[in-house]
């Protein structure tokens, strides 16, 4: 069978697997995409860890520790796609630690009530699933693959934050307020996750070229905007922005200007909770040095046992 | 004698448990331990959700999980002091699992053929849970104990610091359908064996006067159940 070129097999919408011909950039580009995917997923198991000791009912406790337990597994999983282009987890985390790549912006911001967990649900979990499911038809087959999975948990993540509001949108009206007060933190920093607009998005096309981005940011972000604004209805909640209203000519929501200085001072380390993610993450990793070292250590002296037994 | 004050006391040895143990998650040596133990905790959780439902069933004045897990004070709390000490230090993690997954497996295997249904029902689905975290709290004894010495080390010094809450497993509880006393052997055997296998030496620290089976506990559980019981006592009476 003739082998088929890299441009020949994006041409024809197939998928690029590991031991197939890559150029370099593209791999990079991967490399980097996943790898912050991952570590957004670990990092995210903070903001909502922070209500797990602390959640109002055992059912709602059971619910937030098995959410955070498949954030741990999705980071799982996009490490181990990171790892087919030929780099390691260890590589990766270090990285992180250093601040060398990033993760996603939102999870810097704090979980100051228990209807964050609800808000993150509901808003940050569902602008994830329009960001994602797109790349379940990504033209890198193992990310493609992790997608699927973490794209169907993530629906489930997403109507448990919808019920979590709900219950305090319908619940008392200390509870109403709750609710209220975090879909208004959450619904702008939301809309910054798919990025900056297009015309200020210096690698989009690349990455669209390569199969890797399907929508543009601006669509993906006006997508969620449309699908969430029915629910917030269903919700009773009102969603802060003066300008949103129906479009009737475009078929569309029309939103106000979301404001870009603000994702850019996080992205640049300025958020509310940079620094405290960071520290968490690096004393983890840093508490744990003795255990890893430990295990392979042990591991080593197992095989040396059963070398020698032999 | 009423079954409600033991089957409370094995609701909050679990349930206390699964509050230290959830701690860890996003704060564990690596990924893979995050999900290992968010998945024992979860465990626990399940098992204190049903005992403690059963509790209130048997009780029969209409309390719920949530109002036997969020309105008691410290004070009726059963749970054994083995479980409500701050656990922040992975070795002690381990050993105090090692020591608690060995005595609830004893426990729940002898539950499951016990005279009450329910109860035995729950310790049956139990049961199988608790021989995961057992081997899983056997095999990082293993790798600490005979791993670096710095873990040889810590993890020696975990066991000790745990040491001194066995014998409270052990002690007479009301109304228990199983003699806990029947179990110490069984458990200190399995306990004593792994601890050997990782080149450890078994702890010959004293027991505490403990007193949890009594609602005599640590300063350390008030602290506990002011963190896990404080939002929902702020709004009494309503639906999460």
């Amino acid at each position: 069978m003739p082998e088929v070129t890299f441009d020949q097999l994006l041409a024809d919408d197939g998928r690029v697997e590991p031991r197939d011909e890559m150029p370099d950039a593209y791999r990079r580009t991967l490399i980097r995409q996943i790898a912050q995917h991952a570590h957004s997923e670990i990092i995210g198991m903070q903001p909502e860890g922070n209500w797990i000791s602390r959640a109002p009912s055992l059912r709602r406790k059971a619910i937030l520790m098995a959410k955070v337990q498949d954030e741990a597994g999705h980071g799982l999983y996009l490490y181990a796609a990171a790892e087919t282009l030929g780099v390691d987890r260890a590589d990766l985390l270090d990285q992180l630690h250093t601040g060398r790549q990033k993760y996603s912006s939102i999870f810097n911001y704090p979980t100051l009530s228990w209807a964050d967990v609800g808000a993150i649900g509901w808003l940050v979990d569902g602008a994830a699933i329009v960001n994602q499911v797109p790349l379940c038809r990504c033209s890198y087959g193992p990310y493609a693959r992790a997608m699927v999975r973490v794209c169907k948990e993530e629906s489930f993540h997403q109507r448990q934050g919808f019920e979590i509001l709900h219950t305090l949108a319908h619940g008392s009206p200390a509870q109403h307020a709750m609710a209220q007060d975090a879909v208004d933190r959450y619904w702008w920093p939301s809309l910054m996750m798919f990025g900056p607009p297009d015309d200020d998005s210096p690698n989009s096309a690349r990455s669209m070229a390569w199969g890797i981005k399907r929508f543009s940011n601006d669509e993906l972000r006006q997508r969620f905007v449309d699908m969430t604004v029915p629910q917030a209805e269903v919700l009773g909640l009102t969603l802060p922005d003066p300008e949103l209203r129906w479009d009737e000519e475009r078929g569309h929501y029309a939103f106000g200007t979301v404001d870009f200085s603000e994702l850019q001072e996080v992205i640049a380390g300025n958020g509310p909770c940079n620094r405290d993610r960071m520290a968490h993450r690096v004393g983890a990793h840093e508490d744990g040095a003795w255990v890893r070292d430990a295990a392979t250590a042990y591991a080593l002296k197992q095989a040396a046992r059963t070398e020698g037994a032999a | 004698m009423s079954l409600v004050p033991y089957v409370l006391a094995l609701a909050d040895d679990a349930l206390v448990s699964a509050q230290r143990t959830a701690w860890w998650i996003s704060r564990a040596p690596e990924l893979e331990e995050d999900l290992a133990l968010a998945n024992i905790g979860l465990d626990q959780l399940g098992q204190a959700r049903s005992l403690l439902s059963y509790a209130g069933a048997v009780e029969g004045a209409g309390r719920t999980e949530d109002d036997l897990a969020y309105l008691r004070d410290d004070r009726d709390f059963r749970n054994v002091w083995l479980v409500e000490r701050p656990q922040t230090d992975f070795g002690v993690t381990m050993a105090r699992l090692l020591v608690f997954s060995s005595w609830q497996c004893e426990l729940y295997a002898a539950l499951a053929s016990c005279g009450d249904p329910t109860v035995s029902a729950i310790a049956a689905k139990a049961v199988k849970e608790v021989a995961y975290h057992r081997d899983h709290a056997r095999l990082w004894t293993l790798r600490l104990g005979d791993g670096t010495e710095e873990s040889h080390q810590r993890m020696q010094a975990a066991l000790d610091a745990e040491w001194p809450y066995v014998e409270e497993l052990f002690e007479p509880v009301d109304g228990a359908l199983v003699d806990p006393a029947s179990l110490r052997t069984a458990v200190l055997d399995r306990v004593q064996s792994v601890v050997q296998d990782a080149t450890l030496a078994v702890p010959t620290t004293a027991p505490v006067v403990g007193g949890g089976r009594r609602g005599l506990h640590t300063e350390h559980l008030g602290h506990l159940l002011a963190d896990m019981q404080h939002l929902h006592r702020s709004h009494p009476g309503v639906t999460w």
